[in-house]
C-alpha cells in the first residue's frame, strides 16, 4: 500500500453537524446509487430466498457452540 | 516497547445439513472435513499434548468453572496453509494461521471461507443428489444458541492481567458499532424480541471477566493458554466478535484491538481511564440500538456514546502513531491505513451511517432488511426476514445475499487463492505449513508450538515452536530448499 497522509477528522462530533450540509450532495448521490442497487437486488431475491422460509428458519437449529 | 501483534482468528462455522438422513451436527461437520481433507489426501492429526484450555490468566482455577473440554475423538487436521481445520463439538471450524498484520489476517480469514466452500462441494459430490451440507458464518441460530468467532492476540507478559482486562473492556464492548454482522430478533432473555441489531454476539454476554466460553460468556476472557513461551507471552483470547463477511469488517476488529493493545502495553491509554460502569449492560444496550445513541456511564461518574469512546481511543492512538509509530502492527503503512479506515468508519457512523453499507456488515444487512420489510409491507417477525438474515451469512455463492450486495473488498482474490495452500512467511506457521507440504509423511503431528515427526528412528522427533516469529520465510526457507528429507532438517536444525 501507498503511504498516505493521516488526516484528522474534521471535527468532532457537535460540531460535525455543521459540515453535513456542505458534503451533502455526495452522500445522497452515493445514497441513491446504493438505494437503486439494493432495488434491483429486492427484484431478484425470491429466486435466492430458501422456499419454505418458515420451515427454513424453524430447522436452523445450532446448539454445542462456544 | 509494544511486542509486535502476532494476530490470530477462528470461526465456528454453523452448519445444516439438507435431506440427509439421520444426520446430527457433530456427523456432518465431520463428513464435511473428511470430505475435504481425503481429496486433498493429506490429513495430518493435531496433538494434544500441551493443551492446557482451563488455566487461568488471574493465576487460579475455579471451583466449579466450566474449562472447555478439548475432544480428541473428532476430525482434526492441520492445512498446509498453517491453519487448524477440525470439529469443535458440533460445528466444524477453521482456526487460521498465526499472522502478523491485519491486512495477511483478512486474507486467511477469506481462505478460510474459500476452504469451507471447496468442502460443501466436496460433500456434494459424495452424497446423493439431492443431499446437501450447508454452511453458514454467523454466530447465532435466532433461537438463543451462540457459537463464536474468536480472535487472538500476542501481549506482552509484562502487562498485569486485571489491568488488561479493566482497560481492554470498553474498547471490546464499544467496538461492534463497526464489528456488528447485524441480526434480526433479539436472543437476551426477557427483552422484546422483533428489533434489528447491530451484533450477533452481544445478547449472549452475562459476565465482565471469566474463563467460560460457553455459559455466562465473559467480556474478557481468562484463558492462559500462550501457544508459545509463558514467561514472555500472553494470547490474549477475545470471544466477543461477530464473525464478518465484510473485509473491512475484519481488518478494522482486529486491526483496532491490536492498535489498543498496543498503547496498553506502552501505557499510552491516557491519564483518564476509560472503564465502563456497567459493561455487560453496555454492550446489551449498544448492539439493542442501530440509531448509536446509547449513553455509556463510565466509572469516574461522566457518560459518552459509543462512538465519543471510540472517538477517545481513536486520538489517543494517532498521538501515539505520531510519537512511537505503528510498526508492531506489520508496518507502519499498514498502521496508517487501520487509523485511517477507523477514522472513516467513525465519521460515517457520525454523519450518515447508510452511506456505510458497503463496508460494514450490519449496514449493509440493516439497509437490505428494511428495505425488504418496505417493499413487502411486512415487520421483523417476519419468517421471511429470519430467513434473509440467515441467508445474509450463508456461504455457498449462488445462495449467498452477502455476495449479491456488492460490499468492498480489500484482498486480491488471488492472494486469498494462494492462502489457501500456502502459509503465511512472516510467522512460525511457515514452518508448519512448509514442512506439511514437504513431509507430511513423517509428521506424526503438529499444534501451535511444536510439530513432531517420525523419521524411522527409536524415539519420534519434537521440535518445539515457541517463538512466534521465528521459523519465517526469512529464518528456514534457504534451509528448507536445501534439506532432501525430514531427517536432513532435523539434523540440521540441531546442529
Amino acid at each position: 500500500m501507498a503511504e498516505r497522509e493521516l488526516k484528522r477528522r474534521p471535527a468532532p462530533q457537535r460540531e460535525a453537524q455543521e459540515t453535513e450540509e456542505q458534503e451533502a450532495p455526495t452522500t445522497s448521490e452515493r445514497g441513491e446509487k446504493l438505494k437503486a442497487e439494493l432495488d434491483d437486488l429486492l427484484d431478484e431475491i425470491d429466486e435466492v430466498l430458501e422456499d419454505n422460509a418458515e420451515e427454513f428458519v424453524r430447522n436452523y437449529v445450532q446448539k454445542g457452540g462456544q | 516497547m509494544a511486542l509486535p501483534k502476532v494476530l490470530g482468528i477462528e470461526t465456528e462455522y454453523g452448519i445444516q445439513a439438507v435431506n440427509v438422513p439421520d444426520s446430527n451436527p457433530t456427523s456432518a461437520a465431520s463428513f464435511l472435513i473428511n470430505a475435504y481433507v481425503s481429496e486433498l489426501a493429506q490429513g495430518v492429526g493435531w496433538d494434544f499434548e500441551d493443551e492446557s484450555p482451563g488455566r487461568d490468566a488471574r493465576g487460579f482455577v475455579r471451583d466449579g468453572a466450566q474449562a472447555p473440554e478439548v475432544e480428541r475423538h473428532l476430525v482434526n487436521t492441520v492445512l498446509t496453509n498453517g491453519a487448524r481445520y477440525y470439529v469443535d463439538h458440533a460445528h466444524p471450524e477453521y482456526s487460521g494461521p498465526e499472522c502478523s498484520s491485519p491486512r495477511q489476517l483478512v486474507t486467511y480469514d477469506r481462505a478460510g471461507e474459500v476452504i469451507l466452500q471447496r468442502s460443501m462441494a466436496a460433500a456434494r459430490r459424495i452424497l446423493p443428489p439431492g443431499q446437501e451440507i450447508v454452511v453458514y458464518k454467523n454466530n447465532s441460530d435466532g433461537k438463543g444458541n451462540s457459537y463464536g468467532c474468536h480472535e487472538n492476540y500476542l501481549v506482552d507478559r509484562a502487562v498485569p492481567f486485571p489491568r488488561l482486562a479493566r482497560l481492554a473492556c470498553a474498547h471490546l464492548v464499544t467496538r461492534q458499532i463497526y464489528t456488528g454482522a447485524g441480526k434480526v430478533g433479539c436472543e437476551e432473555e426477557g427483552a422484546e424480541r422483533a428489533r434489528f441489531e447491530i451484533s450477533q454476539r452481544a445478547d449472549f454476554f452475562e459476565e465482565e471477566v471469566g474463563l467460560e466460553t460457553t455459559l455466562k460468556r465473559p467480556i474478557v476472557n481468562t484463558r492462559d493458554e500462550p501457544h508459545a513461551d509463558p514467561q514472555r507471552y500472553r494470547r490474549l483470547h477475545v470471544i466477543t466478535g461477530d464473525a464478518n463477511l465484510s473485509e473491512t469488517a475484519t481488518f478494522l476488529k482486529v486491526g483496532v484491538t491490536a492498535l489498543v493493545l498496543m498503547l496498553l502495553e506502552d501505557d499510552a491509554l491516557g491519564s483518564r481511564e476509560l472503564v465502563l460502569a456497567e459493561p455487560v449492560r453496555a454492550i446489551h444496550e449498544i448492539s439493542h440500538d442501530p440509531s448509536l445513541h446509547t449513553t455509556l456511564e463510565l466509572v469516574d461518574g461522566t457518560t459518552m456514546t459509543p462512538l465519543e469512546l471510540q472517538w477517545e481511543l481513536y486520538d489517543l492512538a494517532r498521538k501515539y502513531a505520531e510519537e512511537r509509530g505503528l510498526a508492531a502492527i506489520g508496518s507502519e503503512e499498514e498502521g496508517a491505513e487501520v487509523l485511517q479506515r477507523w477514522e472513516h468508519v467513525l465519521s460515517a457512523l457520525e454523519s450518515d451511517p447508510a452511506s456505510l453499507a458497503r463496508e460494514l456488515d450490519w449496514v449493509a444487512k440493516y439497509e437490505l432488511v428494511n428495505a425488504y420489510c418496505e417493499r413487502h409491507g411486512c415487520g421483523l417477525d417476519d419468517h421471511r426476514v429470519a430467513a434473509l438474515d440467515l441467508q445474509y451469512h450463508d456461504l455457498r455463492p449462488e445462495r449467498s445475499l452477502f455476495g449479491r450486495l456488492r460490499v468492498d473488498t480489500l484482498i486480491d482474490p488471488a492472494e486469498v487463492e494462494r492462502a489457501v495452500v500456502d502459509p503465511p512467511p512472516s510467522t512460525r506457521a511457515f514452518f508448519r505449513g512448509e514442512c506439511l507440504k514437504r513431509f507430511a509423511p513423517s509428521i506424526v503431528a503438529a499444534n501451535w508450538d511444536s510439530i513432531v515427526f517420525d523419521v524411522g528412528q527409536d524415539a519420534l522427533q519434537r521440535v518445539p515452536m515457541m517463538e512466534p516469529l521465528r521459523g519465517t520465510a526469512a529464518h528456514v526457507g534457504t534451509l528448507l530448499n536445501e534439506v532432501h528429507s525430514p531427517a536432513e532438517l532435523l539434523a540440521r536444525l540441531s546442529g
